[in-house]
């Protein structure tokens, strides 16, 4: 089975987030990068154990330019056998899954999988966006996947539960929680990593949909009012007449 | 300019999130001069869809062929009426579970620029942009839609949703989606009348500090009392206390009810990320250097065990004077 896993780059979680140029850039000076969680522990370890029960290959690929590099090594030191990256520097969303569809079009992947959504744009779009270019069915929120021949069954969030179901490959899926653990890349890994293959493959001619016009930060929290633990009668009194919650 | 709206069903009921996103389309539509339309599926009942006009929608297009959710047909027939509506269509969807998947799908399929998880309406002076959270909820920013189609999909509990006087007309469509290439083997709803994690106005959740899965009865039932759903942190999902579902965070799910209420829950960066959208955060810990407090509107610092029972019986004389 040919598996891709798509990789996207994300600040880690702790960065304090800052804006550059007017507001109309993201400050990345001093920011540490890591691979996007649900890309990592969720689509690329489920990849993998697919890969280690059934045979074939595991490829990440990601959209960017040569910053990327340290991202995908670390993925490459979790388990995939190599990985591509398209040299393009994109906008947004579209540019990204259009790159990605004119790359997998002729590569006859049986399975692309990708994360939710990225932790810096949460939008979840790239998935989808690609299903929809290559013309593949596309399951979303999947929390579960496993493969029985050419057939996948999966479990996927809906609205209010869980709706079992099934695919034959080649399709799209975007990864939940749920489908794998979080696997810490042994020093190993990290040492095969360096001498895995890194393609970089040229971008192709696409334009954006959409762009950032500006960025701000949410206006500073105003202090926490503390109510005595004994008088929890005050608490309710402040939800029902101030916050106006209950 | 026209605007489509795609309002998603559940068991022949028009969903909460739908109300809210065809109350934004018609607001959109006034604001834009265009009247608002709706796009839907299944078997929902036709007074259900005749009463959207009741938020707004001029009119109701079903196509009752499709039953199953499958995101390549539906962003087919969300493509083909807004084609039908024109070159300079907005096109609505609620940010939930149905829009997450079907939206991306139609934008690409339209080529028209996506903004996913808007929060406000939009801007049209001079431009089109649209406000949304960014950054897990560290930071807003403002996306410029260049296309002639407009794709927004809005965050559910953005706005609250506008209740008047309408009735929908109702067309039956049934526009050529191509074969289904999924197959729904099995529907497994948490059932009960219990309140959906996403779209609580009210949530209590809870975390370590509860040291065990038998102590939730005390949760559930200030989460019963006040109408609210159940929530949980990582770790305690992770341990298998409650189910990988109710887990809000950074790896989880985001929520932003209007209550948000943490009991032993230290508010690490991973699960604020999720609930940063919360419009007040009560937190009730033991630890009152606990990070969650500086991200708190309310705290009570004290053990659970003796707050979260007196919280009760206060919530329940408030109810009982209210009546």
């Amino acid at each position: 089975m040919k598996i891709l896993v798509l990789i996207s780059k994300a600040p880690d979680t702790t960065t304090k987030i800052s804006f550059t140029d007017g507001d109309t850039k993201f400050n990345d000076q001093g920011v540490q990068f890591v691979v996007n969680p649900y890309d990592e522990w969720y689509a690329l370890v489920r990849a993998l154990e697919l890969k280690e029960a059934n045979g074939g290959s595991v490829t990440i690929l990601t959209v960017g330019d040569a910053t990327n590099d340290p991202v995908i090594r670390k993925a490459l030191a979790i388990g995939a056998d190599g990985a591509v990256r398209i040299d393009a520097q994109p906008d947004d969303a579209y540019q990204v899954a259009y790159q990605i569809a004119e790359y997998a079009k002729d590569q006859n992947y049986d399975l692309i999988l990708g994360g939710k959504e990225t932790i810096d744009y949460n939008g979840g779009q790239v998935p989808g966006m690609v299903a929809s270019l290559l013309n593949l069915p596309f399951v979303s929120n999947a929390s579960k996947l496993d493969m029985s021949g050419n057939t996948a069954t999966m479990e996927r969030d809906i609205q209010g539960g869980v709706e079992l179901v099934e695919v034959d490959t080649p399709f799209v899926l975007s990864a939940a929680k749920g489908m794998a653990e979080q696997r810490i890349p042994n020093m190993r890994g990290i040492m095969a990593a360096r001498s895995k293959p890194l393609q970089v493959v040229p971008a192709a001619a696409v334009d954006g949909l959409t762009s950032v016009s500006s960025y701000e930060l949410p206006p500073a929290k105003a202090e926490v009012r503390i109510v005595d633990a004994d008088n929890p009668e005050e608490l309710i009194d402040l939800l029902h007449n101030e916050a106006k919650m209950i | 300019m026209s605007v489509l709206v795609f309002a998603d069903s559940n068991d022949g009921k028009v969903v909460k999130s739908a109300f809210e996103a065809v109350t934004y389309g018609s607001k959109v539509a006034s604001s834009t001069g265009g009247h608002c339309e709706v796009v839907t599926y299944g078997n929902v009942d036709n007074d259900q869809l005749t009463a959207l006009g009741n938020y707004g929608a001029t009119k109701v297009s079903v196509d009752r062929s499709v039953s199953d959710f499958d995101p390549n047909r539906l962003a087919r027939l969300v493509g083909s009426q807004a084609e039908a509506l024109g070159s300079d269509t907005i096109v609505i969807f609620s940010h939930d579970y149905t829009g997450k998947s079907v939206a991306p799908m139609a934008a690409a399929h339209l080529k028209a620029g996506l903004v996913a998880g808007a929060i406000d309406y939009p801007n049209t002076d001079g431009g089109f942009t649209v406000k949304k959270a960014v950054f897990s909820g560290e930071a807003f920013a403002r996306f410029s839609i260049t296309t002639g189609i407009e794709v927004i999909s809005l965050l559910p509990n953005s706005i609250s949703v506008e209740k008047g006087d309408g009735a929908a007309e109702v067309a039956e469509i049934s526009p050529d989606l191509g074969d289904s290439r999924l197959r729904v083997k099995e529907v497994r709803t948490k059932g009960g009348d219990g309140i959906l994690l996403t779209e609580a106005e009210l949530v209590v959740s809870a975390g370590r500090g509860l040291k065990g899965p038998e102590n939730w009865g005390m949760i559930e039932e200030l989460a019963q009392e006040l109408g609210a759903a159940t929530a949980c942190s990582r770790p305690v999902s992770d341990i298998g206390w409650r189910p990988h579902h109710e887990h809000v965070g950074q790896t989880g799910i985001a929520i932003r009810p209007n209550l948000y209420i943490a009991v032993g829950i230290s508010g690490a960066i991973q699960h604020l990320a999720g609930v940063n959208g919360s419009k007040t955060i009560v937190v009730i810990n033991t630890d009152p250097e606990a990070p969650f407090f500086k991200a708190a509107d309310y705290g009570i610092v004290g053990d659970a065990f003796e707050v979260v029972p007196k919280l009760l019986s206060a919530v329940r004389n408030h109810k009982a004077a209210l009546n």
